[in-house]
């Protein structure tokens, strides 16, 4: 099982944690590996904490179970580092991801001792400045590609336009916003 | 030529719906299992398929205008989930008895109350009796696999009964896996055109459908369904073998892991059974002899292939994800413990309540479960064997 990859992801209802997570089983499955995405619904509302799940693996996925003991957290929203406990069973050789405007430094002392590698992203800033209106999913997409090292850049970016370019066949106009996220999200995670 | 995919099971199973271009699909949306026709609208608004979609205003309108397309002549079905399940309740009784080969897309979710979207088999388990096929998957693989199946099963002259292609809600239908489709052309001509012998709208022959039956003909009527019924097994055997030739993947009335020389197994229905094939993987590892037998045939009850693949098991844990409030289990574990007793087994059986209101379930879960069935085997006792699976007391 060394090979699997496992992901949870906190978000609060409408930010678009479920999508993102089914976008990266999506550009997972590009590169050839097995892939889960899934939900954990709950009572659906606008700004309730919702969880959501990967696994990518080079062998076939069987479990059907949530994910205790992921690799990696995404925390897309860091008013949940208080009210949810973000780091339950998440590895010490894994990674936590935040999107916030905050110092490493002022995020440490709210994971409740994690002891591995802590990752930051101000979503906001690069939503704003790319699409001009707050979609976390996006820049925080982007980020957990490069902090888990699922895929190059560049395949990322080739698969991502080819997904959003069918997703948002309606309406293309937010293709390049969504794009210019991605590629800006690469470079501001730290 | 397969094609290599990554699907919700919801939109597995509409996509096997577009490839069998189906005449009639009356739908009313009911959570988790609303996207199947969601997608299959966006089928029909985009010219793909050339079905009769009819948007109704509930699910005992959508069964019956199933019901009354299929008296028709037509090859129709619906989806739902749940409560809507059971607003058809008379409905399924009168697609069986009438013997319209219709099929039900189900995805499984909690009957209410208290009131719970998430996955258990509680609607289609008290759906047992109405006189369907019923078939289950554990992934979106097998839930569109089932669905190309379906009507070949359900038509086949000597069957002539309604369908229902269950699946887990959230679970399953709102995941995201790899799975491989068939080609278009390859469904068309595996599922076939349907002829019926027997219509409403052949002038040729006038007749009636679903006419009151006096108490000097209903017994008759009902043996006949369950004549019809016994021809079930064997139709699905011949269906999943042609499919194997088309597919490459191999069906039956269930499916044995590690089972052949298994000292403990499982018997279970659903997406749970792949997170059982990774206990068993792990106990096998440590030289455990674990085993598991996933239905997927449960109408029919293919009693004596069960009994006969759970012979040489020293213990076994029924695993119903739905009660029966029988103050002794569930009724999986009613069904296999009667089919055991039958046999003359010397198993110890003991049946488990687990995954109510999707209750997850884990790989550890179901460790725990071989560790109290080789506890079972070793006291020579099954103790207790109305169990619940992770409830808090």
């Amino acid at each position: 099982m060394s090979n699997l990859t496992e992901i949870r992801w906190h978000g609060r209802g409408g930010q678009g944690a479920k999508t993102a997570a089914l976008l990266l089983a999506d550009v997972a499955f590009q590169t050839g590996k097995y892939v889960q995405g899934f939900p954990e619904y709950g009572p659906e509302r606008m700004g309730a904490p919702i969880t959501a799940y990967n696994r990518i693996s080079d062998k076939m996925i069987r479990v059907h179970s949530n994910i205790y003991d992921p690799q990696y957290v995404v925390v897309v929203d860091e008013s949940l580092l208080e009210a949810v406990d973000v780091t339950a069973g998440l590895k010490k050789d894994g990674a936590i991801l935040v999107n916030t405007q905050r110092t490493k430094e002022e995020i440490l002392p709210h994971l409740k001792g994690y002891e591995g590698e802590v990752y930051i992203i101000d979503a906001h800033r690069v939503s704003m400045a790319t699409m001009g209106r707050y979609f976390p999913n996006t820049p925080m997409l982007a980020a957990i590609v490069k902090v888990a090292g699922i895929m190059e850049e560049e395949t990322f970016l080739r698969e991502m336009k080819a997904s959003f370019s069918h997703k948002f066949a309606g309406k293309p106009e937010v293709i390049d916003g969504n794009m210019a996220a991605l590629k800006m999200a690469f470079q501001e995670v730290r | 030529m397969a094609k290599r995919d990554r699907l919700s099971g919801n939109e597995a199973v509409a996509i096997a719906l577009r490839q069998i271009n189906p005449d009639v699909f009356p739908a009313f949306p009911i959570t988790p299992s609303t996207e199947i026709p969601q997608y299959f609208a966006s089928f029909v608004a985009n010219g793909q398929v050339d079905t009769e979609f009819i948007p109704v205003e509930s699910e005992h309108s959508s069964m019956s205008a199933a019901i009354g397309a299929s008296a028709a002549g037509a090859r129709s079905l619906t989806a739902t989930s749940s409560c809507g399940l059971a607003y058809m309740w008379e409905e399924l009784y009168i697609a069986a008895s009438n013997r319209l080969p219709l099929a039900l897309a189900l995805v499984n979710r909690a009957l209410s109350g208290p009131i719970n979207i998430n996955c258990d088999h509680s609607d289609s388990m008290g759906a047992r009796d109405s006189g369907w096929i019923q078939i289950y998957a554990e992934n979106n693989q097998e839930a569109y696999d089932n669905m190309v199946q379906a009507y070949r099963i359900s038509e086949h002259k000597d069957v002539r009964l309604p369908i229902m292609i269950c699946q887990d809600g959230f679970i399953t239908s709102h995941a995201v896996e790899n799975m491989e489709l068939l080609e278009d052309e390859e469904v068309r001509k595996f599922v076939g055109e349907y002829e019926p012998e027997n219509y409403l709208l052949n002038p040729d022959c006038p007749m009636a459908v679903g006419p009151y039956s006096i108490t000097d003909y209903y017994m008759e009527a009902k043996r006949n369904q369950a004549e019809g019924m016994k021809h079930v097994s064997r139709v699905v055997l011949d269906v999943a073998k042609e499919f194997a030739e088309v597919s490459g993947r191999e069906y039956g009335l269930f499916e044995e892991y590690c089972m052949e020389d298994a000292d403990f197994a499982v018997v279970m229905i659903g997406s749970a059974a792949g997170t059982t094939k990774d206990a068993i993987d792990g106990l096998r590892a440590k030289g455990e002899k674990a085993g598991l037998l996933k239905i997927r045939l449960y109408r029919p009850f293919p009693a004596e292939e069960i009994a006969r693949a759970l012979s040489h098991v020293k213990a076994v844990a029924i695993m119903d994800r739905a009660e029966g409030y029988t103050n002794h289990g569930g009724p999986l574990g009613a069904d296999v413990m009667a089919a055991l007793f039958r046999a003359r087994s010397e198993a110890l059986a003991v049946n488990y309540i687990y995954g109510l209101g999707g209750r997850d379930v884990r790989v550890e879960d179901m460790e725990h479960i071989f560790t109290a069935l080789k506890q079972i085997a070793k006291d020579g006792d099954a103790g207790e064997t109305y169990r619940y699976l992770g409830i808090r007391e």
